[in-house]
């Protein structure tokens, strides 16, 4: 095969170039990995100092910091950066690091397309950012991008667009090199039933991102040309309609939000068998699982528009295909909870991150529940009781899992051991802040108060000074994640090539050495069964 | 009085609102069901999984039982109950949709139109020609500029009080047809339990009907982004009983038209924009 001989051929180099052209010009996984994560942990803190002024500014009623213009920008480029900054590349850099690793191949299967998507990205994140010093401003018409509010933006309204386009070309590049890698590059041996539950939640993650990025560039594209070309998509007055846009956003959208969780799935399925010291239970129907919840995630979308104005019908449909997530949700959720039972736990960080994720994310699940009734969802939909549910499954639910996953691999990555003492403490403050930083926020939902605004009625005064002190608390707790990975990647005590010598780790990458050298499985591994998957 | 320390609605600061009409009492219910459904599940499944975390610790000498790895009648059981649990929540649901959906023989139709940042209410049957924009109040409207120095707290119903509220009748239905001339606006009152968005081109029903005997004040607001001043397009709705309404129609008709003018005035002029109906039944 070409590729292996260009691999072999290249077997002598196992330092990498010195210097900027490293990183300029990378193609291993490793390096691209390491490059996506730490990006993706700048666009953290970058998204995180807006939610600290939306946080500061909701402190007390009346207006003290900023007006609401800036504070619209805050909340739209808080979200624009968490979910295209921070949590997606997060999950593509994991990918990167660790699909070689876990299904034994050399890299990934398109190391250049790689090393393209990766440098997009920080382009398309200069150019988002720098929209705050344009006239005008930077956007303010939330990340849903809803005409005809949107089309009011000044001259950052075709940067935003341009800046859409170049992370959903970086998003598709990532995926397509997702399926490659793993439709092709699997040890021998490994059939896609036996393969690690973190590639598989990635593999379909990757085909719901094929899917619907390309919805979200022609939403977008039908927003420039209604800007610029005056054709009337979706301006009622030129026979458009307004309405077409929400419904394929969200059919972008919906998918997305599980483009969100269902690596974190992987994440999770990986922590908890290895620290129960015990198979997951039931992986196969975790596999389903996965795959039934990627399906509904195409036929939920209404939804998210339920208050909009819908046909009966469509209300009735939305709701029901809804509720019918919870059930694969379930599962999982069951699945976790079996693999525990009867184990033997021992509380390490990624562990702590994973069940903090497991009740926390539960929690979000149920809100999520009570959002799909659709009467109920008149009073919820648009109140802080939505803001409460989707930050709940995406911080400590999907924010959790990456940070899990980083405190599980990260010796594995540099060779060293970090500071358990520290990532303990990350973990227990964060989750005590992340708890009062959320959870009154439903709350302050049901007592009536709608999200995005940037003051309120002094009814809701206590509240928001609970939540926004937990939102200081824990803006400033993710300090100690800084820390811990810093320290981690400057020295340590030396990890062993299984990392968790007390624990069960299972998988090919504890077959190799701490750190994983910098060309790993140049000649495929001979697999036994125990030690490719949890089961 | 529905205003209280706690909620600018009948809400007790950490619930949804009761509120005044038979919808918002179902949606309250339905509410409530599922709440307590969510909390009946999480009793089970966060107590196994907190059981499991204080009695299988490796520190407690528990050793792995790694032969547990599925079981098919078990998965066969946790899937089958939750669809039962989700039909059984789905069909009161299905049954208030139906209600609420139900705007025929409404009694009297409001037209409501959002501007960035006001709303417009335009009377029809016999308010008809009653037409007029309700704003943020003054006081509000001064308090909330960026460092204005005036306490929120000393304002009453901060944010929630406007000029000139809607006015209407307890104990009739009525229906509101929503629209909008700029950008996307939604239409929200906690206590009637109904929120619709106003969507320029379009236009949305929805219905209401207040409890006799619960006249008073309602408040809530804009409920969609609607740029700069999206927090500061309070909705009021002044519920009178059915004959200070008709009294307010008469005062409201006889400054519309003074009697020494000939009648026939100009109608207002009709919305340009094609409309389309968001709806089908």
């Amino acid at each position: 095969m070409a590729d292996a001989h260009a691999i072999a051929h290249d077997d002598h180099h196992d330092q990498p170039p010195a210097g900027i052209k490293r990183w300029l010009f990378a193609t291993n996984h490793k390096d691209i990995g390491t490059m996506y994560l730490l990006f993706s942990l700048i666009m953290f803190f970058v998204g995180g100092a807006m939610a600290m002024v939306i946080r500061a500014e909701l402190f007390q009623p009346g207006l003290q910091l900023v007006d609401p213009v800036l504070f619209n920008q805050m909340t739209t480029n808080h979200a624009l950066v968490m979910i295209f900054g921070a949590v997606m590349p997060a999950f593509v850099g994991l990918a990167n690091w660790m699909i070689p690793l876990q299904i034994g191949a050399p890299d990934m299967a398109l190391p250049r397309m790689n090393n393209f998507s990766f440098w997009l990205l920080p382009f398309a994140f200069t150019i988002l950012l720098s929209t705050f010093f344009v006239p005008g401003g930077a956007v303010a018409g939330g990340w849903t991008m809803y005409p005809p509010l949107v089309l009011q933006t000044g001259d950052s309204f075709p940067m935003l667009i341009f800046a859409v386009h170049l992370m959903g070309v970086s998003s598709i590049m990532g995926a397509i090199n997702v399926i490659v890698t793993i439709m092709n590059m699997r040890a021998p041996g490994m059939t896609l039933l036996k393969m690690p539950i973190f590639c598989w939640t990635w593999l379909i993650t990757a085909y719901l991102l094929i899917a619907v990025m390309p919805v979200l560039a022609g939403a977008v594209t039908m927003l420039l040309m209604d800007h610029f070309f005056k054709t009337s998509f979706f301006n009622a007055a030129g026979g458009g309609d307004p309405l077409m846009f929400e419904h394929v956003f969200w059919f972008f959208g919906h998918p997305e939000v599980y483009i969100m969780i269902l690596p974190a799935f992987g994440i999770v399925s990986e922590i908890i068998p290895t620290f129960s010291r015990k198979p997951l239970f039931g992986a196969t129907s975790m596999i389903y699982a996965t795959a039934s919840i990627g399906f509904l995630s195409f036929i939920v979308w209404g939804h998210h528009m339920f208050a909009d104005g819908m046909p009966m019908a469509a209300q009735l449909f939305f709701m029901m295909s809804t509720m019918l997530i919870a059930v694969p949700t379930g599962v999982k959720v069951f699945n976790w909870t079996a693999t525990l039972w009867r184990g033997s736990l021992s509380f390490e960080p990624p562990m702590l991150f994973a069940l903090g994720f497991l009740f926390m994310f539960t929690i979000g699940g149920f809100s999520g529940v009570m959002l799909a009734i659709v009467p109920a969802d008149f009073q919820y939909n648009n109140s802080y009781f939505v803001v409460a549910h989707f930050h709940y499954v995406l911080v400590p639910g999907a924010v959790f899992a990456i940070m899990g996953a980083v405190y599980y691999w990260l010796p594995k990555w540099t060779g060293n051991m970090y500071n358990l003492k520290l990532a303990k403490t990350h973990f227990w403050l964060s989750t005590i802040f992340v708890n009062v930083l959320f959870f009154p926020q439903h709350f302050l939902g049901l007592a009536g108060m709608p999200r995005r605004v940037p003051d309120y009625a002094v009814q809701f005064s206590d509240w928001n000074i609970v939540s926004s002190i937990g939102g200081f608390g824990f803006g400033l707790v993710q300090i100690l994640f800084a820390i811990a990975v810093i320290q981690c990647i400057r020295g340590g005590k030396k990890a062993s090539a299984a990392v968790w010598d007390g624990a069960r780790p299972v998988g090919l990458e504890w077959c190799i050495a701490s750190p994983a050298p910098y060309h790993s499985f140049t000649t495929p591994p001979v697999l036994e069964p125990a030690e490719v998957r949890h089961t | 009085m529905n205003v209280n320390r706690w909620s600018p609605n009948s809400s007790n600061g950490y619930n949804l609102p009761m509120g005044v009409t038979d919808i918002s009492h179902d949606i309250y219910g339905l509410h409530m069901l599922v709440f307590w459904i969510c909390v009946a599940i999480a009793i089970v499944v966060f107590g196994a999984m907190i059981l499991s975390l204080l009695k299988f610790r490796k520190s407690r000498g528990a050793i792995a039982d790694t032969s547990m790895v599925h079981s098919t009648k078990v998965e066969i059981v946790w899937t089958v109950i939750p669809v039962l649990i989700l039909v059984f929540m789905a069909v009161p649901a299905a049954e208030t949709i139906l209600k609420m959906e139900d705007t025929r023989n409404s009694e009297l139709s409001i037209r409501v139109t959002g501007y960035q940042w006001k709303w417009q209410y335009q009377y029809m049957n016999e308010a008809e020609g009653i037409d007029y924009f309700s704003t943020l109040s003054q006081d509000s409207n001064f308090a909330r500029q960026l460092h204005s120095g005036i306490d929120p707290k000393s304002v009453p119903n901060y944010l929630l009080s406007v000029d000139k509220p809607l006015v209407v009748p307890s104990g009739t239905k009525v229906r509101l047809l929503l629209t909008s001339m700029d950008v996307i606006h939604a239409w929200w009152v906690p206590d009637f339990g109904v929120k619709r968005d106003a969507i320029p081109g379009f236009i949305n029903e929805l219905w209401f009907k207040v409890t006799p005997g619960k006249e008073g004040l309602y408040r809530g607001q804009c409920a969609a982004l609607c740029g700069r001043d999206h927090g500061f397009m309070p909705i009021v709705v002044d519920v009178r009983s059915p004959a200070d309404f008709q009294k307010w129609v008469l005062e409201q008709k006889a400054a519309l038209n003074p009697p020494a003018l000939p009648a026939g005035a100009p109608a207002p002029a009709a919305a340009a924009e094609p409309v389309k109906t968001a709806r089908l039944d």
